[in-house]
């Protein structure tokens, strides 16, 4: 029987190793794996490289991940939003890494990681300072940029529901990375709101296709960062 | 420096490139200044806003009871979606502004350069966090690169340059800047003004502008 359903976010996130690469879901707070995430910060994996658009809110989330020094690296378009302060200062402390990637080129690596593509040419930052170090071509008589495919040993991804063979459907503008890191991840750990019964999702709507998917944990009620930030809350809880 | 120049009220502006969006277009505003735009479509002209967070006809802000913390746009802001939009992922948005289906994008700029180039994502302070977002995404795939902006800094310094000295976003890639002193057209690596502010007079548009201005 395929069932990919997990009883928690503890047990789904047991196995991530010291070094690992995890592909995390969202932009901003819309579609970020709270639970999971504060999970793998229970779990303690070390020396980890983050994959996510952002950098996190307060001092909650991705955001907590990163203050409690589990984060070497971080591969980004946008590392600040209105809250984000734990990733700043470690930042002008030098601290942690960070490999500033254009969010479209971001969203191309990860995309072509799950399609076995491994680089791609594109004119996205040709002639700026994100340009060093890469290699050119000229195609038509426009220049193009190689980049390189992202894959994830893991992927932490939020969705609104899943069935156990991993279909997965998400909720409007928190779809955003989920189902591209889904492809591009070795293993993709998703939070669904609701575990529904096989067939209870239209095979026209699904999203993710299943076989992108190892493992689901059903959070019923997933927390809201910005509630949690604006009540200066941290994790692990104060 | 205080100019006694004013030229247009932003928002005026917002409505000048309100009104050259033909109707039909599918349309990215960047952060700020530019999502004025979004408030001056004239009646009758239909135009889908695309957010490169997944959203294709996107809609005003919601009320505070209605808002959602997953229906936001690239400023992370609560918006609405319109009848007829539609949800997408991150690969396929930036296929949308990559592969060149969105018309018009309006971005704002710390500098724009005689050449077409955009300075709009860093200053080069040492100590900044380095965020890029989407922008040198919309300004290589987006058919025409509108910009609005104040045509002089806070303290009066020309943005309208002759080569930008902050960090590029894109090379060659501006295609129309409309400030409150002017409208100006950038082709063949030249500025052409196009239209000038009541009370602004070619002289004075040359003396607060770098760039070498044609008129």
């Amino acid at each position: 029987m395929l069932n990919k359903i997990y009883s928690s976010p503890a047990e789904a996130v047991a196995d991530i190793f010291d070094g690992a690469t995890i592909l995390i879901s969202g932009f901003g707070e819309a579609g970020s794996p709270i639970e999971l995430i504060h999970a793998l910060i229970d779990h303690g994996a070390k020396n980890l490289t983050i994959v996510s658009n952002n950098t996190g809110s307060g001092h909650v989330g991705l955001a907590a991940l990163i203050e409690n020094k589990q984060v070497k690296k971080v591969i980004c378009s946008f590392p600040k939003t209105a809250n984000s302060v734990v990733f700043p200062e470690l930042y002008k402390k030098g601290e942690i890494e960070l490999e500033l990637v254009p969010q479209g080129t971001l969203a191309e690596r990860i995309r072509c990681g799950g399609a076995g593509i491994p680089a791609f040419y594109t004119p996205t930052a040709v002639g700026t300072v994100l340009e060093e170090g890469k290699e050119k071509r000229i195609f038509n008589g426009k220049e193009y940029l190689l980049e390189h495919a992202i894959k994830g040993d893991f992927a932490l991804v939020k969705c609104l529901k899943a069935d156990r063979y991993g279909n997965l459907v998400y909720n409007k503008t928190a779809r955003n990375f989920g189902p591209i890191m889904c492809m591009a991840a070795k293993t993709t750990i998703v939070q669904a709101k609701q575990v529904v019964q096989l067939g209870e999702i239209d095979p026209e709507i699904v999203v993710t296709p299943g076989i992108f998917v190892q493992r689901v944990v059903e959070v019923p009620n997933p927390m809201e960062e910005s509630i949690l930030v604006a009540e200066n809350r941290r994790y692990p809880w104060n | 420096m205080e100019l006694k120049v004013k030229g247009w009220d932003i928002n005026f502006v917002a409505k000048k490139i309100a009104d050259d969006i033909p109707d039909g277009s599918y349309v990215n505003l960047g952060i700020g200044i530019p999502e004025l735009v979004a408030n001056h479509i004239p009646e009758g002209k239909e135009i889908i806003f695309h957010t490169e967070n997944g959203l294709l006809g996107m809609g005003p802000s919601p009320e505070p009871s209605k808002a959602d913390p997953e229906l936001i746009n690239a400023g992370k802001k609560c918006v609405t979606a319109i009848p007829g939009a539609c949800y997408f992922h991150h690969a396929d948005s930036f296929a949308m502004i990559r592969g060149g289906h969105i018309d018009y994008c309006v971005l704002g700029a710390f500098q724009v350069s005689q050449e077409g180039d955009l300075a709009n994502w860093s200053t080069g302070e040492p100590n900044a966090i380095p965020a890029v977002g989407g922008a040198m995404d919309l300004v290589a795939g987006v058919k025409n690169i509108f910009v609005i902006t104040q045509h002089v800094t806070k303290t009066g310094e020309p943005k309208i340059v002759k080569k930008c000295t902050y960090p590029l976003t894109g090379k060659n890639v501006v295609n129309k800047i409309y400030t409150n002193f002017a409208v100006m057209e950038v082709f063949d690596k030249k500025i052409f003004v196009k239209e000038l502010a009541p009370d602004v007079t070619p002289e004075f548009l040359q003396s607060v502008t770098d760039a070498e201005l044609h008129f």
